[in-house]
């Protein structure tokens, strides 16, 4: 058994010390993570068949997204990967202030990027480019362009429902960290917060070629 | 009884249901878990009753058409999701993992409970379909059928969705445990075979469930908003479905099967008082099912219109499952080769499971060839090879661990007559049950169907009678196993005399499960070398 000493509050009884604690949390969020990208793969999958199926449709179809926006989201998106990497930084650093400005920041980008996502959505249902039964836009030569607006709405509304998310865990741990609950010596819900937005952002970088650009 | 278990153990301390509903102890999570999946069990089984009592005769039995398609599809898809695939993982695994590598818990006791509540979220779900109105697709939800179908098919695939993420978190959760988490010198090539196949399995559950969660979320944006990619009116493939959906559910077999001959290991190693015959052998031939079983999903498919090349292609690789499966088998008959084999009611299970586990295998292989299945496919030679597979093999298996580690968990024994009797007769209904079956099938008699011509009268009828005999071994077990609580003798640590580390301590372990963390200096099955010790241990003095 441990002495009290080398058993601060924040490690649990279960583990042996603060750096088993660590890697345990660390290891079980990239695995979470690995659900997550096989989660987004089913998804790609049906992109890539019915890509494979109807190759003209889909490039008729694309025309119809605002490269625009998407670019500027994906900047957005970068960049709050950034701040949230610093945040992380700054932690470690102990300088517990930048940190919360910085993932104020990230959570500021994160909603820049929802916005912009309303106006493209509002957008397009206002057009009629709905997903599947609903479509009536007429503008997209080809047969069943609605299927493309059905995998366009699919994956990224399944992103944006990520970025909901990771804005939920990256607020908690920004209020946390005012707190003063994390210092150098113990910061790993802000780090796995962390690995969980640069997956979100991960993501979108994917998609945003295969929907947008790819011609 | 005048003797009373120890009084410092997890299921007395701390007490009142409020500690039971918010523990993080992963050995009450397990047993939360057990109490789930044995309800489970008697809804299924009820049902499984039902569809067996219909098909008694010929003709209109019990049920109209429309009922009797609810009540396949309700039995199977409670058997699978709510019973089988949490059996032997979340119920078992989480009890007896933590102590098999000498932790104090799991690596997130908290995520642990998380995923029990989440288990009966999915499943308060999936009972809410059945009382509003019950599904009619089949436990496999196939499009385009299941887009259309009037019943509650949103609610039902929901509530498999749910109970998905428990099944991820819990396999996520084993990982990092076995990871991290391991007693000093417990080395990889000292962990029990258990350990490895729950290792093995959790690796499947969170790179499988993901896409079944996709393929649900699908099916309920098809219903809801016609998104149209799996209706073929609107330019969609309905067997992209079933592609998404076995390449779950196949692995999701493996799921099912490999913890249990993890718990075979164990049993047959232990009661023959032998080192187990190639160690590295069975422990790699599960990771090797494991991977194996993501490449075979197509076998599922050879009349669907798939292409003829790709059936081919996956009809070769399912012959390759057969390969690792083949050696646990041989490996466990070279343990028991010369060993001092003691029958006691566990290891009777694991000897049903021997026989019934390689009928179920060998005619998998007869599934797998391609020509063969064309004739077999859908017919009940099916419905009898996986009942052999998940009954004859996991349900099997689940009982021998009951059995085994019963002792530790409550820390009383059953009678092991009863055990005994009721071990026998489930063993010998299950294959009247089962076995006509396979002739049924080969003779064409369709699945799912609630009638039938004449010719097939007496297959059924034993079949039907089959599952009655079942039933009694089942009542039998219930009684003697409810009447242990009160009336169980007092076992002592180790009453099996096993080598393995949660046999060191005391039965029921502690909370914290060890007194002092445990040095591993040697592997859980060197028998060979201590049959001095076990010989004694065999007497209740506990293990060394
Ligand atoms: C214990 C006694 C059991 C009996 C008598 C029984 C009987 C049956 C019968 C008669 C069917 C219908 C076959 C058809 O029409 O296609 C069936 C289907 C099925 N059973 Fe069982 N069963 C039992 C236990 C189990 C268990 C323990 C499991 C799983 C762990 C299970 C899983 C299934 C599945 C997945 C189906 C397929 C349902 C479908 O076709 O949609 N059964 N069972
Ligand atoms: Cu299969």
């Amino acid at each position: 058994m441990s002495v009290a000493a080398d058993h601060p509050a924040f490690l649990q009884h279960h583990f042996a010390d603060p750096r088993q604690q660590h890697e345990s949390a660390k290891l079980g969020m990239w695995l979470f993570l690995v659900t997550e990208i096989l989660l987004f793969g089913g998804l790609f999958c049906a992109y890539a068949v019915y890509r494979a199926w109807y190759p003209e449709m889909f490039y008729n179809a694309h025309k119809a997204l605002d490269v625009l926006m998407g670019g500027i989201n994906t900047v957005v998106l970068i960049t709050s990967s950034v701040t949230m990497a610093l945040a992380i930084r700054s932690l470690q650093r102990d300088r517990r202030r930048p940190a919360v400005g910085l993932l104020l920041a990230t959570l500021l980008l994160a909603s820049v990027f929802l916005v912009i996502k309303y106006f493209e959505y509002s957008h397009k249902i206002h057009l009629g480019q709905l997903p599947g039964k609903y479509y009536h836009f007429t503008g997209v030569p080809g047969t069943n362009p609605h299927i493309f607006f059905s995998i366009y709405f699919m994956m990224t509304g399944l992103h944006g429902l990520h970025v909901l998310v990771g804005m939920g865990v990256i607020g908690w741990v920004m209020v946390r960290t005012a707190r003063g609950a994390y210092s150098h010596v113990y910061y790993t819900p802000v780090e796995l917060a962390g690995l969980y937005w640069h997956l979100v952002d991960m993501i979108w970088i994917f998609l945003f070629p295969l929907l947008y650009l790819i011609g | 009884m005048d003797n009373q278990p120890p009084v410092h153990s997890y299921l007395r301390e701390p007490s009142g249901l409020k500690s039971w509903l918010l523990t993080r102890d992963h050995k009450r999570i397990g047993v939360l878990y057990l109490i789930g999946i044995m309800t489970a069990f008697v809804i299924g089984g009820v049902l499984a009753l039902m569809i067996r009592l219909e098909l008694l005769r010929p003709g209109p039995t019990l049920f109209t058409p429309d009922t009797y398609n609810k009540i396949f599809t309700l039995h199977g898809a409670v058997m699978i999701f709510l019973f089988i695939i949490p059996s032997i993982p979340a119920a078992l695994g989480n009890f007896v993992l933590p102590l098999l590598i000498g932790a104090k818990d799991v690596a997130f006791p908290r995520l642990n409970l998380a995923s029990w509540y989440i288990y009966v979220v999915g499943t308060v779900v999936a009972l809410y379909s059945i009382f509003a109105g019950a599904v009619d697709t089949g436990w496999t939800f196939y499009t385009p059928y299941s887009t259309q179908s009037t019943t509650t098919v949103t609610a039902m695939t929901l509530g498999a969705f749910i109970l998905g993420f428990s099944s991820i978190l819990t396999g996520l959760n084993f990982i990092v445990t076995v990871h991290k988490l391991r007693a000093p010198g417990m080395t990889w090539f000292r962990m029990p075979l258990m350990v490895w196949a729950l290792y093995a399995t959790a690796v499947i559950q969170i790179l499988a469930t993901p896409v079944l969660g996709i393929t649900l979320v699908l099916l309920i944006l098809e219903r809801l908003f016609g998104i149209g990619i799996f209706d073929p009116a609107m330019g969609g493939d309905p067997v992209l479905y079933q592609h998404f959906f076995w390449f779950y559910s196949h692995p999701a077999v493996y799921i099912m099967i490999l913890p249990g001959m993890g718990i075979i290991s164990e049993l047959i190693s232990t009661f023959s008082r032998k080192t187990i015959f190639g160690y590295r052998f069975i422990a790699f031939s599960s990771v090797a099912i494991a991977l194996l079983g993501f490449l075979v999903w197509g076998h599922h498919m050879f009349v669907s219109g798939q292409s003829e090349l790709a059936s081919m292609v996956f009809s070769a690789l399912t012959f390759l499952v057969a390969i690792p499966s083949g050696i646990k088998i041989f490996n466990w008959l070279a343990t028991m080769y010369k060993g001092q084999i003691s029958f006691t009611t566990p290891m009777l299970y694991a000897l049903s499971f021997l026989c019934t586990f390689t009928v179920g295998g060998l005619t998998g292989i007869f599934l797998g060839t391609l020509s063969v299945d064309v004739h077999l496919h859908d017919t009940y030679f099916v419905v009898a090879h996986f009942h052999y597979v998940m009954v004859g093999g996991t349900v099997m298996a689940l009982l021998g661990g009951v059995h085994y580690w019963w002792p530790k968990m409550f820390g009383r024994m059953y009678s092991e007559f009863w055990g005994r009797i009721a071990a026998i007769i489930i063993f010998v209904g299950f294959n009247l049950t089962f076995f006509p079956q396979f002739v049924l099938g080969s003779q064409g008699m369709p699945r799912r169907y609630f009638d039938y011509i004449p010719e097939y009268h007496s297959l059924h009828a034993t079949s039907t009678v089959g599952s009655w005999v079942m039933t009694i071994g089942f009542l039998i077990m219930a009684a003697y196993l409810i009447r242990s609580f009160s009336h169980g003798a007092i076992p002592g640590d180790n009453p099996w005399g096993s080598l393995s580390l949660e046999w060191t301590t005391t039965s029921p372990p502690p909370t914290e499960n060890f007194a002092v963390t445990p040095q591993i200096t040697h592997g859980p099955y060197d028998y060979d070398q201590m049959t001095a010790a076990s010989t004694l241990a065999r007497h209740g003095t506990g293990a060394r």
